[in-house]
């Protein structure tokens, strides 16, 4: 008897998390469906899907998403490499100081990477005026493609190195050594061994990397300008200044999901195939960098670290500055915060606390449902929540935005404009990666720990939450911990469904960016990247890892 | 006090797979109960019916006459120590132990008495505040035993528990078990594929193989007249010879090969008739001659001194190989090739039915067959 009451709790559960999945992920998703082939008028049309294909105006738009989306792999993978083997193979002073760093720089808001490359390098950018006021030499355009590439690589290169470095630490030191023995070392053994070694690793993270720049929308948003990429298109249709169109815009929003969809299993596939475990026993010995080479290596590793940081740091610089408009004046004074202030600061910084803290607990709470329910009652229904729960996965975040707009713009659930479709927006973005680490986590617990609370006298229940969650309490508070990051510096979403009332913080930067009022914008940033900062301390306070799941 | 558990007729499936059969055992209050088997012979399986953690599909478990069938894993008052130790992470050792005492709602002053106890009873008391990642396998184990046994269960079930450790913290751990075992008088039902550990802590063993139990009796009854082949090969090591029983003078001759035919005087009356049967000799059952005289012919393949014995690898002039075991001699090494002949100790060895059923000498003691 005992038994079946408490086999109906979880069935029970099991159905209440569908219930939700379809209502506020698949309902959503279908009238992003149903505005791309449906003519306002109600008839069934491919002419939207005609229209982009046939127009190279909207065409092009692809074709640049993917042209700078390789680019940024490449270059990626080029700049992360090298690092994560200086990183792996040497003890190089400072080098906590340098992870520490590289996270932050890829965790930051999606478009201050672009907006403190603008501030140094666009129209009116410090170094700019400075060059052509002391050579006379007017610098290349930061605009366009290259400013993509260049502010996105800088962006995403921590992504190789993260990976690349566990790839590295889990290379045992024998086969190091194995191949010294059989004559090969240096840069033949880094090409032959390591490299191979790692294959599995670079794939993954070459994928990953494409799906992130092929979804940012920041960046390209700031810096594209003429070049015109995806994700942004979508929201011009959607939301643009002059002339939307929502059918067009839905009908792109189609062809993106594709297209992400197809990186995604393609991505699937290859890890499965080039998987190979390796595990270390004698993990490799870090050697002390000597001579010239280690002078470059030092030089290679911050220099790039400063690359990708400095720009940041100069944007905190300039938000004490003195400034009037978007004009910044000499002197320095706190005036920016006090327009701030007087620019709902309070209001911004309230939200995004209340919505991330909601959100996150919303997340953890399906994370761990989900997770016990797929690995300890793997059922087919609980298989079908895990898949449907991947779902946003493939689905960039403007395009979540347009669906649940779609969805629940109008009676009888008319949500826009609330602080509950803000909170449902995040939900959906980050409680993917929360359930794949909650999964992950609990798939490391052997069942015997819960059978022996069991055979103590504890009941099932009382076993879950007293046995069962805090042990997976580790794995989630890290993972977490990242969503929160994450779901502060949200904007692709936020940006199609926020107001007034519920802006956050990033919102409120990029609404100073987008009126051109620098003073303010650096001021909002300044405080979002402490923030950020704050938070990714306290996760490395609480992993004291480096086995970060970005 | 202890408690005997009655298995009668128990069924476990898997779907259509049928794991177990109508198995029926009897465990003695206060006795330490093996299931040795080699691996997939479902003793495990077992365990996990009587502890409640798999499903029964047929047949009744007793706890003395309560049926526990129905019964909530967490009402059946069992202690359980697994294979992983089943630590929790989370918590101090102190509260590992105390675990179960929290749940029973026993008075705080009580509870820390009592948990006192165990951790010194188990040598734990100097780790009481660690977590357990601060922990060596062996001082796990011990904190996985007390808080076994801190519930003062019915009965104590363990899976396993000493295949994690290495092989000299094994030999430590199964003392302090078995010790124990013998102070808190727990009926204990213990599960292990090592047959010298199960020789050295049980005071009865159950050989399993195929979901099937094959006999039941003491180490020693084990050992030295296994109930059938199976027994006899995986409980030590055995040669095995063919070979053919006569009668003669109201005695058993067994025609064995190359010759030699050996006179058995323990052979049961009733099995006493010309018939196939198989020998199955110890290593330490069959005796080298260099000199010739009785025996079965054969040749020395290799020889190997380990000091307090020496190995002999052999093969018979029919063909067949043999392992043989003497303690050393100061002679002890033979040459490979040469031509030695092997004498069986008939009073040890034992022969079996053609179909290595049956053991047909005298002194078989299976509890199975007589539902002791």
């Amino acid at each position: 008897m005992m038994e079946k009451q408490k086999f109906e709790v979880w069935s029970v559960i099991s159905w209440i998390l569908l219930a939700a999945f379809l209502f506020f992920m698949v309902y959503p998703m279908f009238g992003v469906l149903q505005q791309a082939v449906f003519s306002p008028d109600g008839h069934f049309t491919l002419e939207q899907f005609g229209k982009f294909f046939s127009t190279p105006y909207y065409s092009s738009t692809i074709l640049n998403s993917f042209t700078v989306t390789i680019a940024v792999t490449v270059v990626t993978l080029l700049l992360g490499i090298p690092f994560a083997y200086f990183y792996s193979f040497f003890t190089l002073k400072g080098s906590k100081f340098l992870f520490v760093t590289s996270i932050l720089c890829c965790m930051s808001a999606p478009f201050l990477g672009a907006y403190s490359w603008i501030m140094l390098l666009g129209r009116n950018g410090i170094i700019t005026v400075f060059i052509k006021n002391v050579f006379g030499i007017r610098l290349g355009s930061i605009y366009g493609f290259n400013g993509i590439l260049m502010v996105q690589s800088l962006k995403f290169f921590p992504l190789v190195f993260v990976y690349m470095n566990g790839a590295f630490k889990s290379i045992d030191n024998t086969l190091i050594e194995a191949s010294a023995n059989m004559g090969c070392t240096g840069v033949r053994r880094f090409f032959k061994v390591i490299m191979q070694l790692s294959m599995p690793t670079i794939l993954a993270a070459s994928l990953l990397v494409f799906m992130r720049a092929f979804a940012d929308f920041g960046t390209p948003l700031l810096i594209g300008e003429g070049f015109r990429t995806f994700p942004v298109e979508i929201y011009n249709q959607y939301l643009g200044e002059n002339g939307t169109n929502h059918n067009f815009a839905a009908a792109i929003s189609v062809i993106a999901i594709v297209v992400t969809a197809l990186v995604f299993f393609i991505q699937k596939w290859a890890t499965n195939k080039f998987n190979f475990s390796i595990s270390a026993l004698h993990p490799v010995q870090k050697r002390k960098p000597e001579g010239i080479r280690g002078l470059l290596m030092y030089v290679y590793c911050y220099g790039l670290i400063a690359a990708a940081f400095l720009p940041q740091l100069y944007i905190i610089y300039l938000s004490f500055r003195n400034c009037d408009q978007a004009v910044f004046k000499p002197g320095y004074s706190l005036g920016n915060y006090q327009k701030a202030m007087k620019k709902l600061l309070v209001r911004s910084i309230n939200n995004t606390v209340i919505f991330g803290v909601v959100s996150l607990a919303i997340i953890i709470l399906f994370a761990i449902l989900i997770a016990y329910l797929v690995v300890r009652r793997p059922k087919p229904l609980n298989h079908a929540i895990d898949t449907l729960s991947m779902l946003p996965y493939i689905m960039p975040g403007s395009i979540i935005g347009i669906a649940l707009v779609i969805a629940f713009g109008k009676q009888p659930f008319a949500l826009t404009g609330t602080m509950a479709i803000m909170v449902i927006a995040l939900v959906i973005r980050r409680m993917p990666y929360t359930i794949r680490s909650a999964t992950a986590t609990l798939q490391g617990i052997p069942i015997s720990t819960e059978e022996a609370a069991i055979s103590l006298g504890a009941s099932k229940l009382k076993t879950f939450f007293k046995v069962t969650t805090p042990m997976m309490a580790n794995g989630i508070m890290s993972g977490a911990i990242l969503s929160w990051v994450a779901i502060v510096t949200e904007l692709s979403s936020a940006i199609i469904l926020y107001n007034n009332k519920t802006i956050t913080l990033t919102m409120s930067t990029y609404a100073a960016i987008s009126r051109g009022n620098d003073g303010l914008a650096c001021a909002f940033a300044a405080i979002l990247t402490v923030l950020t900062a704050l938070s990714l301390i306290l996760y490395l306070g609480v992993t004291k890892s480096e086995d970060i799941r970005l | 006090m202890s408690v005997q558990i009655n298995i009668l007729d128990a069924v476990k499936k898997y779907g259509n797979n049928t794991v177990i059969e109508d198995l029926t055992l009897h465990i003695r209050g206060g006795e330490f109960f093996t299931l040795l088997g080699p691996s997939g012979c479902g003793k495990t399986t077992l365990l996990r019916m009587i502890a409640g953690f798999n499903s029964i599909e047929g047949g009744d478990f007793y706890f003395n006459d309560t049926r526990i069938n129905d019964l909530d894993p967490a009402k059946r008052n069992i202690g359980m120590v697994f294979q992983n130790y089943a630590i929790f992470p989370h918590l101090s050792v102190r509260n590992n132990v105390a675990f179960g005492l929290k749940e029973r709602r026993m008075p705080k002053d009580q509870i820390a008495k009592q948990t006192d106890k165990f951790m010194k009873l188990m040598h734990i008391d100097e780790y009481a505040d660690r977590m357990p990642d601060r922990l060596s396998g062996g001082q796990q184990q011990r904190v996985a035993l007390a808080r076994a046994l801190c519930i003062e269960p019915d009965v104590l079930l363990m899976d396993e528990p000493l295949s994690n450790l290495d092989a000299k913290l094994r030999v430590e751990m199964r003392t302090a078990i078995k010790e124990i075992q013998n102070s808190v008088g727990i009926t204990t039902v213990y599960v292990t594929h090592d047959q010298e550990e199960a020789m050295a802590v049980s005071d009865r063993i159950a050989v399993m193989n195929g979901g099937v139990i094959q006999h039941v009796g003491t180490p020693k009854n084990i050992y030295q007249r296994p109930a059938n082949l199976f027994v006899s090969t995986f409980i030590g090591r055995s040669n095995i010879l063919d070979g053919t029983m006569r009668v003669e003078n109201g005695k058993a001759v067994v025609d064995l090969p190359t010759g030699y035919s050996a006179v058995f005087d323990t052979v049961a009356p009733e099995n006493l008739a010309p018939q196939k049967v198989k020998l199955s000799a110890r290593p330490e059952e069959l005796i080298v001659q260099k000199h010739g005289g009785e025996g079965l012919s054969a040749v020395v393949d290799d020889c190997v001194f380990l000091g307090l014995n020496t190995h002999y690898f052999v093969h018979l002039t029919s063909g067949e190989k043999a392992e043989i075991i003497q303690e050393s001699t100061i002679d002890s090494i033979i040459e490979p090739g040469t031509e030695v002949r092997l004498r069986l100790n008939t009073e040890k060895a034992n022969l079996f039915s053609e179909d290595g059923e049956r053991n047909l000498l005298t002194g078989v003691e299976n509890d199975l067959a007589s539902g002791k």
